[in-house]
């Protein structure tokens, strides 16, 4: 492997990671529309397309910020409970009515930021690993949540139940809605500095501080910004199915399904490298397949199988990538 | 890693190796049985506490193994999924025929050999971080158990088979209690061997311990092998204990990383002592007794145990970075290492039971 890249010294330009993620979705779009033609169905119908959109908005809101702790070096873990927490806490208050729409979304947002700003101070100021303090943190709130509520709580007025339904141009408003938040992190991560100090810090956090790069800020930032981009999910399940649930974070597993679609996106797990097109890319996927195997009636439990073997799949290939691509400096020698 | 060249006296190695948070977890450990006893003077009982200790043993010995690959720098979260699905293979292969019992358990620990070279070869040679290769198999295997029963709790494997998990040795001490002793010896004995060393060595420093000669390839697979093995150790206990359904082993895989990081072990390789990760687990348990003789509901147990673990870290790593400081040994062993360390993880361990004895 190593004679065949090193016999050919001049580099082709080779496609970026976020170009294959886009080449595969554009192949599994294509897959399933073969797939469910067949069926005798048709995948690109406007409603069809309208519930792929609608699949991918949830999940995005999360995968975003979990792009953005993730590029940072850590890891959230606590994104569900964050959503549920999101979701209750405005069902709450929007059980007023229409007057508490504006209350109960503010409050929402800020109690997730809090929740946001809690992880990253803990991640920086306690230095525990990523992974333990979210998931620390996420089981706090669990017990929470399961002590304080049985079944739902609250509910959402009809004028806010609306966002959950309504369609812009066969685009519906919480995709939008998503795919604007994603254009702000796109544009915070490559056109300013917190964002260039965020990809500093998650490549090396050592370097970016002898480079005079404060550490600590963009690690808290982006957990407050996952933090709130799952309050956004949590309320927007709330417009969905109009009351609050303790448990409905959990349920969708967005923890570790962020994490799979931003990996599915690109973005190295160890952080530094990716980007929140990637992961739009990656979260497009999960939504094609699930939506195919819907349509195709797949065995739900069947879908959790294929599910895994996808991620694990794309995964295993974007390394391999990786491996083909290091520059063939240190040639191995016979035996080494 | 190298031996220190003046060894402390054992007693003050011991008292060194308390200081540190693997051997601080003993200390809880005790503290927490204390108080168990104390709100609760019936737990004294000989026979208490031998049924806890059963009770404790599957999680113990899934926070044995999942040990092992966190030593090595990587994570398991296939863990409950392996355990599920060994409940019901237990269930479905072994079924009520006594002659199944051991094609059965045979199938069992080839099903946890086969999930761990997987687990370990994709890791290692397809170069996916273990997060996301134990991820996949966790759903893999979930969705494929369920899609086999439905969903449903199916198939009761015969009573002589849940006696493993259940039944008492000369009607005095339970099996699980024998088996966790047995696991833990071993899994003592394992880390004490070159192969233990060399597991550390791996997870500390994996560029340095390949560049030194070590097989990364063979040493972490056979680390998620011994995680797959420990999970069906545990299934085959917990069929005994709570029968067969799918749910069974849910959550454990966070629940066996809660016990090892408890135990002082570091999320990223290289340090920790695999008994303490079994401390770890039982002290967790022993806190909730706590909880549960306090009267405080059940549904408090996770924020309780989220607390602890971002405390445990948190002091942990206090207690490392203060180890690390130039006490009078540390600043032996700093002698043989000119470089200054940076503040990540490839610095000099402290002594501990695990790293100081050659």
């Amino acid at each position: 492997m190593s004679a065949v890249v090193g016999a050919r010294p001049v580099r082709r330009r080779r496609l970026s990671t976020t170009a294959i993620v886009y080449l595969v979705l554009v192949a599994v779009v294509a897959l399933s529309a073969v797939l469910v033609t067949a069926a005798g169905k048709s995948f690109f119908t406007a409603g069809n397309l309208a519930a792929i959109l609608t699949l991918m908005s949830i999940l995005g809101f999360v995968a975003i910020g979990q792009t953005l702790v993730i590029l940072a070096g850590s890891l959230d873990l606590s994104v569900p409970y964050v959503v549920s927490t999101a979701s209750i806490v405005g069902a709450g208050i929007m059980a007023q009515g229409t007057a508490g729409i504006l209350p109960g979304v503010v409050a929402a947002l800020a109690v997730s930021a809090l929740i946001g700003l809690a992880n990253g101070l803990i991640v920086t100021r306690l230095r525990v690993h990523g992974f333990i303090a979210t998931l620390g943190v996420g089981l706090i709130i669990s017990g929470w949540l399961g002590t304080s509520f049985q079944g739902s709580f609250g509910s959402a007025p009809p004028e806010f139940r609306t966002i959950g339904a309504t369609l812009i141009a066969g685009v519906p408003l919480s995709t939008i809605i998503m795919l604007a938040c994603a254009g702000l992190a796109a544009l915070m991560l490559h056109r300013t500095r917190l964002g260039h100090h965020l990809y500093a810090v998650g490549g090396s956090a050592q370097v970016a501080r002898l480079s005079g790069v404060r550490t600590q800020v963009p690690v808290v930032v982006a957990h407050v910004l996952c933090s709130t981009l799952a309050g956004l999910a949590g309320l927007l399940l709330l417009a969905r199915t109009s009351v609050g649930s303790p448990t409905i974070g959990s349920q969708g597993g967005y923890d570790l399904m962020s994490i799979a679609a931003v990996v599915l996106g690109g973005t190295l797990l160890s952080g530094g490298v990716g980007s929140v097109l990637g992961t739009i890319g990656g979260v497009a996927i999960f939504a094609v397949l699930d939506n195919v195997m819907s349509v195709l009636e797949v065995n739900p439990f069947l879908k959790d199988f294929i599910r895994g073997a996808v991620i694990v799949v794309a995964v295993a290939l974007y390394a391999w990538r990786s491996i083909q691509r290091r520059p063939p400096r240190f040639r191995k020698e016979a035996g080494a | 890693m190298t031996a220190v060249a003046v060894q402390p006296s054992l007693g003050r190695r011991f008292v060194a190796g308390l200081g540190t948070p693997s051997g601080a977890v003993f200390l809880l450990l005790v503290a927490l049985l204390v108080a168990v006893v104390v709100a609760n003077p019936n737990f004294a009982d000989p026979n208490q506490l031998v049924r806890f200790l059963a009770r404790t043993a599957p999680i113990a010995i899934a926070a044995i193994g999942q040990f092992f690959v966190i030593v090595s720098g990587e994570f398991d979260l296939s863990m409950g999924a392996v355990i599920a699905t060994q409940v019901v293979i237990a269930g479905n292969v072994i079924g009520q025929d006594e002659a199944m019992i051991l094609p059965g358990i045979a199938l069992m620990l080839l099903v946890g050999v086969v999930v761990g070279v997987v687990n370990g070869l994709l890791t290692t040679v397809a170069k996916v971080p273990s997060f996301i290769v134990t991820l996949g198999m966790m759903l893999a295997l979930y969705g494929f158990v369920r899609f086999l029963t439905g969903g449903a709790a199916t198939g009761n494997p015969v009573d002589s088979f849940r006696e493993i998990g259940r039944g008492l040795l000369l009607d005095t001490i339970p099996y699980p209690v024998i088996m966790l002793i047995v696991v833990g010896a071993a899994a003592w004995a394992l880390m004490r061997a070159p192969y233990g060393q060399t597991l550390l060595a791996v997870g500390d420093n994996p560029v340095t311990a390949r560049l030194s000669g070590t097989r990364t390839v063979v040493v972490k697979t056979s680390a998620f092998v011994l995680s797959a093995l420990a999970a069906t150790v545990a299934g085959i206990l917990l069929v005994g204990y709570a029968g067969v359904h799918p749910s069974i082993g849910q959550g454990y895989e966070f629940q066996a990383i809660t016990a090892v990081v408890l135990g002082g072990a570091v999320l990223g390789g290289g340090r920790g002592w695999v008994l303490s990760a079994a401390a770890g687990a039982i002290s967790l348990e022993l806190l909730f007794t706590l909880l549960n003789i306090a009267g405080i509901d059940a549904t408090w147990r996770p924020t309780v145990q989220g607390a602890i673990i971002i405390a445990a870290v948190a002091l942990g790593g206090v207690a490392w970075r203060a180890a690390r400081k130039p006490s009078a040994p540390a600043a032996a062993a700093r002698a043989e290492d000119p470089d200054p360390a940076p503040p990540s993880k490839t610095t000099t361990p402290p002594i501990t039971t695990t790293t100081g004895e050659q």
